[in-house]
C-alpha cells in the first residue's frame, strides 16, 4: 500500500489545487441550477484535510461533517465520482442518492459525508473501536466544525473515547463561525482545544493555512497512536473564503477580515515555499493548475453524460437485501412504482 | 385584510406575542444576529433586544430542556429548531419531558411552550435533512401539533400555541415560507384556536383532507379537477392534534369519497388514524374506499427526480381523486 506521507508536496499542492478548482465549478454549476439542495464549499480550508491524508495511510479511516467534497478528493475519490453525485447521477460516489452533504466512497476509506451537526463524531468513536477490537494499528480521522463542539453527542463521543482509549484523532477545522454564529458567541471557552483537556484527551492548535505544520503535527500524533491506541485532538485553525452555503451571503463579518486570510492562502503559501526552495516552477505550478482545471470542466462533462438510477431502484436502498416494506407485496410495489414512474415521466 | 407572506405572518405573530407577555421568548440557532436561517425572525433583535430574543450554540437537546425548565418556573418559551429535522436531536427533551411532566407531576407542572420551525421535505436536502415530523410528535399524548398551510393561519396558529398552556408543535412549512395570503390588519387580534380545521374551497364529489405543504398542492389539483368536471372539496386540517375529525366527517357526509394526501409516510400515519375515524364513525357514507396520497416507505433520495417519485404530487393526487371518484 502507498503511504500518501511519502507522497511529494508538489503532489500534495496539486491536490489543493484540484479541491480549489472543483469547488470554484462546483459553485458555478450550482448557480446554474446543475447542482441542488444546499452545498458547502472547502474553499479556504484546503490545507487542513491536505495535510492530514499526507499523514496517514490510505486504509486509515476518515469521517467529517457536511462540507465534505474535499475529503472525498483528498481521499482518492475521482472528481468525476464526486461531481456526478452533486449532480444526482448514478456515476456519483454515494450514486446520486446522498448529494452534496453526504458523500460516501468506502473503497477509499471515506465514511462520509454526514449532514447533522455533531452525529458522526460517536460514529467515529465507533470506528476506532471496530480498529482495536480487532487488533488493528488503523487510525480515524474525525473532522468537525467549531460548531460541533457543543452538541451532546460531540461531549458523549469524546468521553467515550476517552474512557476507552480510542485512536481517533479528533480534528477541529475551526473556521470562526458556525454559520453566522462566531466561536465567541457559541462556546464559553477561550480556545476550542480546553475542551479536550475536559476529557483528559491531549490537544494542540495547528494553523491550518500551513499545510507542512498541519501534516507534521498530525504525522507526529498519528505515528504516536499507532504506536500505542489513544485519542488526540487538534484544533486546526483556518477559513472558509466563501459563505456558509451557497446562499449565505455572509454579512456577519468584515471585507478585512477576510482579506486578511486570503492572504494567508494555503495553496500561495506552499507554492511559495516550494519555489523558494527550487522544488517548483513556475511553469509547473501553471502546469498543475491547468492539469486540476482539466480534470473538473472535465467531470463536469462527466456528470451531465451519465445517467441516474431509474426511480424505482429507489426500493432498493430501504433495506440491504432489498426487503420489502411492512404490509406490502413486492408485486403491489413493483405496480405503484410503475404508475409514480408514468407519473413522475 | 392585507396579503402578507407566510414568514411575514408568523413574524408578526411572534412580535406580537413578545409584545404582549413580557414573561415570552425566541431562542434557537440564529434567530437573533442572523434573523433566522429562513428570516423569520427579522426585526425581532432589534425591537426586543438580546434579552428575548436569544442566539444559542448547535445544541438542541440543551436548548429545549432549558425551554421546558423555564415554562416549569413560570416563562414562556419559544423554542425555533432551524428545521424540525435538527429536533431529532431533542427528541428526548421534546417527546419524554415537555408532555409527560404535567402527569408525572401530578398537575403541578403544565409546560407552556412552543417548538417552532420548517417542517417536511422541502427540495433536494437528502435523507437527513428532509423529514417530515408529525406522525413522530402527533403520537405523543401531551403535545399539540399544527400545520399551518397559509399565512392567515400561520399567524393565528402560532398566536394560540404561545397562549397554549401546554407544549404546542408549530410546524412551519418550509415551502410555503415566501407564499402571499391575506391576513387581517396588526390591530385586529388574530387567534385560531388549536384544532380546528377549515374548508379551504367547497365542492361536491370528493373530499380531499390536506395540511401543511399539501394543501397548496389539493387546491391546485382541485382547480384542475374542475376543467374535468370533478368538484373536489378541500379540508385543511390545520391542527393535526387535536384533529377535527368532525369537519372531516361533515364533508365526507356531503361528497361520499376522501382523498388523504400527507406529507409524511403512510405508515403508521395521520391518514391512517383518519382513515380509521371516518370508517368507524360514518362508513355508510363512503361510496368508494379511502384513498392515501403520502411519501413513499424510503428515506428520502437526494437526486431530483426520484425524490419528486418519493413525496407526494398533484399528479399522484390526481389519479387518487380519478380513481375514488370512478372517473
Ligand atoms: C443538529 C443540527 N443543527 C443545525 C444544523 C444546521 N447547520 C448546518 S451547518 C451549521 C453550522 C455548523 O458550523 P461548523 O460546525 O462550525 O462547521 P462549518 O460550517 O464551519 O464547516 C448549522 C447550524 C444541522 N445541520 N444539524
Amino acid at each position: 500500500m502507498q503511504r500518501l506521507e511519502q507522497r511529494d508536496e508538489v503532489e500534495m499542492l496539486a491536490l489543493m489545487l484540484l479541491i480549489r478548482r472543483f469547488e470554484e465549478r462546483a459553485s458555478q454549476q450550482y448557480q446554474a441550477q446543475k447542482i441542488g439542495g444546499f452545498c458547502h464549499l472547502y474553499i479556504g480550508q484546503e490545507a487542513v484535510v491536505t495535510g492530514a491524508v499526507a499523514a496517514v495511510r490510505e486504509d486509515d479511516y476518515i469521517i467529517t461533517a457536511y462540507r465534505d467534497h474535499a475529503h472525498a478528493l483528498a481521499r482518492g475519490t475521482s472528481a468525476n465520482a464526486c461531481m456526478a453525485e452533486l449532480f444526482g447521477k448514478a456515476t456519483g460516489c454515494s450514486r446520486g442518492l446522498g448529494g452534496s452533504m453526504h458523500f460516501f466512497d468506502r473503497q477509499n476509506h471515506m465514511y462520509g459525508g454526514h449532514a447533522i451537526v455533531g452525529a458522526h463524531v460517536p460514529l467515529a468513536a465507533g470506528m476506532a473501536f471496530a480498529s482495536r477490537y480487532r487488533g488493528e494499528d488503523r487510525v480515524t480521522l474525525c473532522f468537525f466544525g467549531d460548531g460541533a463542539i457543543n452538541q451532546g453527542s460531540f461531549h458523549e463521543a469524546l468521553n467515550l473515547i476517552a474512557l476507552y482509549n480510542l485512536p481517533v484523532v479528533l480534528i477541529c477545522e475551526n473556521n470562526l463561525f458556525a454559520m453566522g454564529t462566531s466561536v465567541k458567541r457559541s462556546t464559553s471557552l477561550k480556545q476550542i482545544v480546553d475542551r479536550a483537556e475536559g476529557y483528559d484527551i491531549p490537544g494542540e492548535i495547528v494553523d491550518g493555512m500551513n499545510f507542512r505544520e498541519v501534516r507534521d503535527k498530525l504525522t507526529e500524533i498519528v505515528g504516536s497512536i499507532r504506536k500505542d491506541p489513544h485519542p488526540a485532538f487538534v484544533e486546526i485553525r483556518t477559513y472558509r473564503y466563501r459563505g456558509h452555503s451557497m446562499s449565505d451571503p455572509a454579512s456577519y463579518r468584515t471585507k478585512e477580515e477576510l482579506e486578511k486570510y486570503r492572504l494567508d492562502d494555503p495553496i500561495t503559501r506552499l507554492r511559495a515555499q516550494l519555489t523558494r526552495e527550487g522544488k517548483l516552477t513556475n511553469e509547473q505550478f501553471d502546469q498543475r493548475d491547468k492539469k486540476a482545471k482539466e480534470t473538473v470542466i472535465a467531470s463536469v462533462k462527466f456528470a451531465e453524460s451519465s445517467p441516474e438510477l431509474p426511480v424505482e431502484k429507489v426500493y432498493d436502498y430501504v433495506y440491504f437485501n432489498g426487503a420489502v416494506e411492512a404490509g406490502v407485496s413486492p408485486a403491489k410495489r413493483q405496480e405503484s412504482a410503475a404508475a409514480a414512474a408514468a407519473a413522475t415521466e | 385584510m392585507r396579503e402578507i407572506t407566510y414568514r411575514q405572518a408568523l413574524n408578526e405573530a411572534l412580535a406580537e406575542e413578545l409584545e404582549r407577555d413580557p414573561n415570552v421568548f425566541l431562542m434557537g440557532e440564529e434567530v437573533a444576529e442572523y434573523h433566522g436561517a429562513y428570516k423569520v425572525s427579522a426585526g425581532l433583535l432589534e425591537r426586543f433586544g438580546p434579552k428575548r430574543i436569544i442566539d444559542t450554540p448547535i445544541s438542541e437537546n440543551g436548548f429545549a430542556g432549558l425551554g421546558i425548565g423555564a415554562a416549569m418556573v413560570g416563562l414562556r418559551p419559544i423554542i425555533e429548531f432551524m428545521t424540525f429535522s435538527f429536533s431529532l436531536v431533542a427528541f428526548d427533551q421534546v417527546v419524554n419531558n415537555a408532555p409527560n411532566m404535567f402527569m408525572m407531576s401530578g398537575g403541578q407542572f403544565n409546560i407552556p411552550i412552543t417548538f417552532r420551525g420548517p417542517n417536511g421535505p422541502a427540495h433536494q436536502l437528502g435523507a437527513t435533512h428532509s423529514h417530515a415530523t408529525e406522525n413522530l410528535f402527533a403520537s405523543v399524548p401531551g403535545l399539540k401539533v399544527c400545520t399551518p398551510a397559509t399565512p392567515r393561519d400561520a399567524k393565528g396558529l402560532l398566536k394560540a400555541a404561545v397562549r397554549d398552556d401546554n407544549p404546542v408543535l408549530v410546524l412551519e412549512a418550509e415551502l410555503l415560507y415566501s407564499s402571499k395570503g391575506m391576513v387581517e390588519p396588526p390591530d385586529e387580534e388574530l387567534l385560531i384556536p388549536l384544532g380546528q380545521a377549515e374548508v379551504k374551497r367547497e365542492g361536491s364529489d370528493v373530499s380531499i383532507i390536506c395540511y401543511a405543504q399539501t394543501v397548496p398542492l389539493a387546491l391546485a389539483v382541485a382547480a384542475q379537477l374542475e376543467e374535468e368536471d370533478i368538484s373536489a372539496e378541500i379540508v385543511d386540517l390545520r391542527s393535526i392534534k387535536p384533529l377535527d375529525e368532525q369537519a372531516v366527517f361533515n364533508s365526507i357526509a356531503k361528497t361520499h369519497r376522501a382523498v388523504i394526501v400527507e406529507q409524511d409516510r403512510a405508515f403508521c400515519g395521520v391518514g391512517a388514524e383518519i382513515c380509521y375515524r371516518i370508517q368507524k364513525n360514518i362508513f355508510d357514507a363512503l361510496d368508494a374506499p379511502i384513498l392515501r396520497v403520502s411519501q413513499e416507505d424510503v428515506p428520502i433520495p437526494y437526486n431530483e427526480r426520484l425524490e419528486k417519485f418519493v413525496l407526494p404530487n398533484a399528479d399522484k393526487l390526481m389519479a387518487g381523486v380519478k380513481k375514488v371518484c370512478y372517473a
